[in-house]
């Protein structure tokens, strides 16, 4: 099997490396539970965190990660950087690249911006979103707790996402790999929300959500980006609220076990009802803390098949 | 080795084991993935028919502590430890099939102490090939197994490898 150098998307990851992945994402879970939660697998390497667009749980989660195995940690915020007084990314890249960095984690709110970078460095590059592309830790962090929960595997699963499918790399990073992994994804929105390329294969798409939600095996709600959206996507909040709002009795015709996942942050009773949030159903914690095993699992990947 | 030979050398260490040890109480057996952890398995089953009491029984995985990992694979496979009890305390052996630069033992001592304090850890081998690199040695040794560096020890066992047998074999 061959290590990839990158995680730019899903795409360029084979079935047996994301398998090798969840199997070593186990392992890093094991650790997060001892007493003494760190390992000494990655020391020497240093990680940097290239956030030009805010996060909170994605950057953390990666540091997090990263210290978990004994990595170094170079952190990088654009506010307040010298991308602000006009220094372009290479230049920044090429300052970052003086400290020697094995592997860079880059969220960026233009598409495609991870891949250049991983043209102009020898480190590894680990996408943590570009724009409304891709965001491939969350969909690896998503599967995997799918999985946790149905070990038998995505061959012959439903997965509903819900909500502002249009703004979302979230959504497109999970309907690539779920997909890839055998299952059937129904995209879910308002039509101004719901962007017709993305059908095809095992994706389809609709505009009513109880029935992407019939007999789904998990169903995922999505934060409405307001920050990226136009004018004139939505008729009303409380439109929205009404029609695709995950609750309780959207969830009854799903699968008996189905999960409600949500990839945060999330705001309660606008795209899925705080009850539900809450409910013996919902995964969003372990969504969260699964995002630090994935990510220890991405870094240990990427950096031990360097060395 | 063949299988007797082998077979009387856990004997002979299982006894050497509750001797050093003052018997079973208290002690328990790591094997090191990944021929270690059969080993365990027959030397926890040997001192629980001499003694009556078969010590608790762990698995260990010491990828994530080794300084030699692009040595030893381009992408080390990464298994599992399971230790289903508290190491604090207790009297714990290490078990594998062969030693050799020590780093495989210097890694499964960081593991293990990460799972808590042991009161005693102890090493117990199959097969001392020689060629230590770190200051290391075994408390038990099935077969001291003079070697160069050349050539290469195979311990064989039938959870395994579905025979039993230890080879020395020239690297290819």
């Amino acid at each position: 099997m061959t290590t990839p150098k990158h995680l730019l998307d899903t795409q360029d990851w084979t079935v047996e490396n994301i398998e090798a992945l969840f199997n070593t994402a186990d392992v890093m879970a094991q650790v997060l539970e001892r007493t003494i939660k760190k390992v000494p697998a990655l020391q020497g390497f240093t990680v940097g965190t290239l956030f030009f667009e805010p996060s909170t749980r994605t950057r953390l989660s990666f540091e997090r990660a990263a210290r978990a195995q004994s990595a170094d940690v170079v952190s990088f915020a654009a506010g307040g950087s010298s991308l602000a007084k006009g220094e372009s990314l290479k230049d920044t890249l090429k300052t970052l690249d003086a400290m020697q960095a094995d592997l860079y984690v880059v969220r960026h709110a233009v598409a495609g911006v991870p891949h250049q970078l991983a043209r102009w460095t020898d480190a590894a590059i680990v996408n943590a979103g570009d724009g409304r592309r891709a965001h491939p830790t969350q969909a690896l962090l998503d599967a995997y707790t799918f999985r946790q929960r149905f070990p038998d595997g995505f061959a012959g699963k439903k997965l509903a996402i819900v909500g502002d499918i249009m703004h979302s790399r979230v959504a497109r990073s999970n309907a690539e790999l779920w997909t890839k992994l055998g299952a059937q994804v129904t995209l879910c929105g308002p039509r101004t929300l719901l962007p017709p390329e993305l059908a095809g294969g095992r994706v389809s798409l609709t505009t009513d959500l109880c029935e992407a939600a019939e007999g789904a095996h998990a169903v995922m709600a999505l934060r409405l980006q307001s920050e990226r959206m136009g004018r004139g996507l939505l008729p009303s909040l409380a439109e929205y609220r009404a029609r695709y709002c995950l609750t309780e009795e959207v969830m009854a015709g799903a699968h008996p076990d189905a999960l409600v996942m949500h990839p945060g942050p999330l705001n309660r009773d606008v795209e899925i009802s705080g009850a539900l949030a809450d409910g013996p159903q919902s995964v969003i914690e372990a969504q969260v803390k699964n995002g630090v095993s994935v990510r220890m699992a991405v870094l240990y990947t990427l950096l031990v098949g360097r060395r | 080795m063949n299988a007797g030979e082998m077979a009387r050398a856990l004997t002979r260490i299982a006894h050497e084991i509750i001797e050093r040890n003052k018997g079973a109480e208290n002690l328990a057996l790591v094997g090191i993935h990944t021929r270690g952890v059969p080993l365990a398995e027959r030397l926890a089953a040997l001192i629980g028919r001499f003694e009556g009491v078969t010590p608790p029984l762990g698995k260990l995985d010491i990828t994530l502590y080794r300084d030699d990992l692009s040595e030893i694979a381009l992408q080390p496979v990464v298994r599992k430890t399971e230790v289903p009890f508290d190491v604090q305390g207790l009297r714990v052996v290490l078990c594998d099939d062969v030693l050799y630069t020590g780093r495989t033992a210097r890694a499964a001592l960081g593991a293990l102490i990460d799972l808590g304090r042991p009161a005693v850890i102890q090493y117990a081998v199959l097969v001392d090939r020689g060629h230590r690199e770190l200051p290391i040695r075994a408390d038990f040794v099935g077969k001291n197994v003079p070697t160069s560096r050349s050539e290469v020890i195979k311990v064989k066992l039938h959870e395994t490898d579905n025979t039993e047998a230890v080879e020395l074999l020239e690297w290819a």
